[in-house]
């Protein structure tokens, strides 16, 4: 099994308002192809590790590797890069562009990266929204969709460079469970189908143990 | 790595999505720009105009034989006083002939001179203008009239009659309108002169001349040369002034010198002639320029104070473009290249309202007695105003975007993520 994200003794200090040492020697893997999730008391520190594992936060002391390369200290520039190809996003408020289309929304990321041509990336984005069942939006204004089916379109985008890991931040906070259970199947779906592998930050225990492993976060530390 | 299209296409859904703030932003760049034109035209074509009042009338370089005192007195050559202070009380002026020495020889001369543009010569003397039994004091002026319109624009300065109509006039005169206005004389009139050592001549008039200055028209006339030297009983080579014109302006000055060393004559430059007349240009200009400035830099605050709203508004796109692999510099590239886009679209407007502006003030009726040859009011229509305003337009938004785009790249978004 081949790794896609490893963390070598990750510590993180918060400066303000008074020093505190939020994150003590993180040290985990995850192979390809896992469901996980990290699941903690607020303010136990899992998020502040997610935003760092996605090299968006690179105020840290250790070693983060992404598909056995060491990312640690690399320029913002080559961050933005490897954000761009190799990580999808899904947050628990469903950050989507609201001026553009849903289908422009979930083309944005391949856009960028620019490895493929405009009717290729527009053809890929059309079979993502396919299969999150979402296709039939794709014409509509990111802001007129509804919440379940915005987080829908969330993974639709983060889905679109194929990328080596998803990374969730609650993706399931703020739905109903209904739609928690809809986006639940729809990863547990692509880990199995696809070999994706995902990493949910998550409150909901019931989220948490369908999942193939849990991380249990406590005080800064993964307790189990 | 930056990806353009994207980002324009980012750039430009924000723009149209918020078109109403994009407009004010616009149209904050095309009023400052707009009126940059209007102003800098209207002011420097009034400029133009009154220089042209002044400079085309006047000679470059302008000699004659002034009457002064000698410099050295004959005490100051005498030896034996040489160590001591000489005291001399009411020196008089030497006494010289009013008529320049040489004169036909050194206008060859002059002329030969490539950076001369024309050296004319002209005979100044006083007259009396007699209409029944009153004596009327002038200047006569003998001219070379072709000459004369050709280098000093003289018949821009003719209200009735033309210069070619004394030209072919052996006894012509062209008369100063304010004298014509007080004899109630027309063309085709008889009008007497006598110059100061007697005698009558009678002139036909065959126009009217009026320069502008009031006090001047109603003394001064003009007529040929030969016919001033016929007045005044004066050979063929009286010449008392020579009126040089250059091709460049900045001549004048060494030119001046040269010819006071070389022919002991006294040779005035335009420059000195009417320094505080530039003095007055200068301050014009520098006015049209600080309220050209202030407006286009208050045009670049509105685009600032926009933008700035705008980034704020943004927070939330901002940290997913930077999320999902957009560069600090991809989301500064979007916000500059909205302020670029704003700065274009407004400052081509603006420049389009200027020229719309300017071309109804051209055609606006303006008539003064100073002046005339102007009919409405002027307007200088220099292209490089337009080049300066466009600059001045995409420089003043490429600042007011620089900052705040920067902004826009430091974002942390993890900050925005989390604080929802």
């Amino acid at each position: 099994m081949s790794i896609v994200l490893e963390s070598r003794n990750i510590n993180k200090y918060f400066k303000k308002p008074v020093l505190f040492h939020v994150l003590k020697d993180i040290n985990f893997k995850i192979n390809k192809g896992e469901f996980t999730s990290i699941m903690g008391k607020s303010g136990c520190g899992k998020s502040t590790l997610l935003y760092i594992l996605s090299t968006m936060d690179t105020d840290y002391k250790g070693e983060l590797l992404i598909n056995n390369e060491l990312i640690t200290g690399d320029s913002r520039e080559n961050l933005s890069y490897i954000r761009n190809k190799h990580i999808g996003f899904v947050f628990q408020f469903h950050y989507l562009l609201s001026e553009f289309s849903v289908l422009e929304n979930v083309m944005l990321p391949a856009k960028k990266l620019g490895e493929k041509s405009l009717p290729e990336i527009k053809h890929d984005a059309m079979q993502k929204l396919k299969i999150l069942d979402i296709d039939d939006l794709a014409k509509k204004r990111a802001s007129q969709v509804s919440g379940g089916e915005k987080q829908r379109v969330a993974i639709a985008r983060a889905l679109i460079n194929n990328p080596s890991i998803i990374m969730g931040d609650e993706p399931t906070g703020n739905l109903d469970s209904h739609n928690s259970d809809n986006v639940f199947n729809i990863f547990k779906q692509l880990s199995d189908e696809q070999g994706l592998s995902l990493l949910v930050v998550t409150h909901d225990e019931d989220f948490a143990k369908r999942t193939d492993r849990i991380i249990q976060m406590g005080d800064g530390k993964i307790i189990n | 790595m930056t990806n353009w299209k994207v980002i324009l296409n980012i750039a430009k859904t924000h723009l149209l999505t918020k078109i109403k703030q994009t407009s004010t932003a616009a149209l904050g760049v095309t009023f400052g720009i707009g009126a940059y034109i209007t102003l800098v035209s209207f002011m420097t074509g009034l400029n133009g105009m009154l220089d042209d009042l002044i400079l085309n009338q006047t000679p470059h370089v302008h000699i004659y034989n002034e009457i002064e005192p000698s410099k050295k007195q004959p005490i100051d050559i005498y030896d034996e006083f040489e160590n001591s202070m000489n005291i001399v009380h009411s020196i008089k002026p030497k006494l010289t002939q009013k008529k320049i020495h040489n004169a036909l020889p050194i206008i060859n001369y002059l002329n030969e001179n490539e950076n001369v543009r024309g050296a004319i010569p002209q005979i100044k003397t006083q007259i009396f203008y007699i209409t029944g039994s009153i004596e009327i004091g002038g200047n006569l002026i003998g001219i070379n009239p072709l000459e004369e319109a050709k280098l000093f624009n003289m018949q821009d300065y003719i209200v009735k009659g033309s210069a070619g109509a004394l030209h072919n006039t052996d006894n012509g005169i062209l008369l100063g309108i304010g004298i014509a206005k007080k004899m109630s004389l027309d063309i085709g009139d008889r009008v007497q002169l006598s110059p100061i050592n007697g005698g009558v001549f009678p002139l036909k008039i065959v126009g009217f001349y009026q320069s502008g200055i009031a006090d001047l028209d109603a003394i001064q006339s003009f007529t040929n040369i030969k016919t001033v030297q016929r007045i005044l009983g004066e050979a063929e080579n009286y010449i008392t002034d020579i009126n040089v014109k250059l091709f460049n302006i900045d001549e004048a000055k060494p030119l001046s010198k040269k010819i006071e060393q070389q022919f002991n004559l006294t040779a005035i430059d335009i420059n000195t002639a009417n320094a505080q007349f530039q003095t007055g240009t200068t301050i014009r200009n520098l006015i049209t320029y600080a309220v050209s400035i202030t407006l286009l830099i208050v045009a670049g605050f509105g685009i600032y104070n926009i933008l700035n709203m705008l980034i704020y508004e943004k927070m939330n796109d901002i940290a997913i473009l930077k999320a999902t692999g957009f560069s600090g510099k991809d989301v500064q590239m979007i916000f500059m290249s909205q302020a670029i886009i704003i700065g274009l679209v407004g400052g081509i407007l603006g420049l389009l309202i200027g020229l719309f502006f300017t071309n109804i003030i051209n055609t606006i009726p303006f008539q003064t007695e100073a002046l005339p040859t102007v009919e409405t009011f002027p307007i200088n229509f220099n292209p490089w105003f337009y080049l300066i305003g466009i600059s001045f337009a995409m420089i003043s938004t490429f600042f007011a975007g620089y900052l705040p785009s920067k902004k826009a790249k430091k974002i942390d978004p993890v900050k925005i993520i989390r604080g929802q």
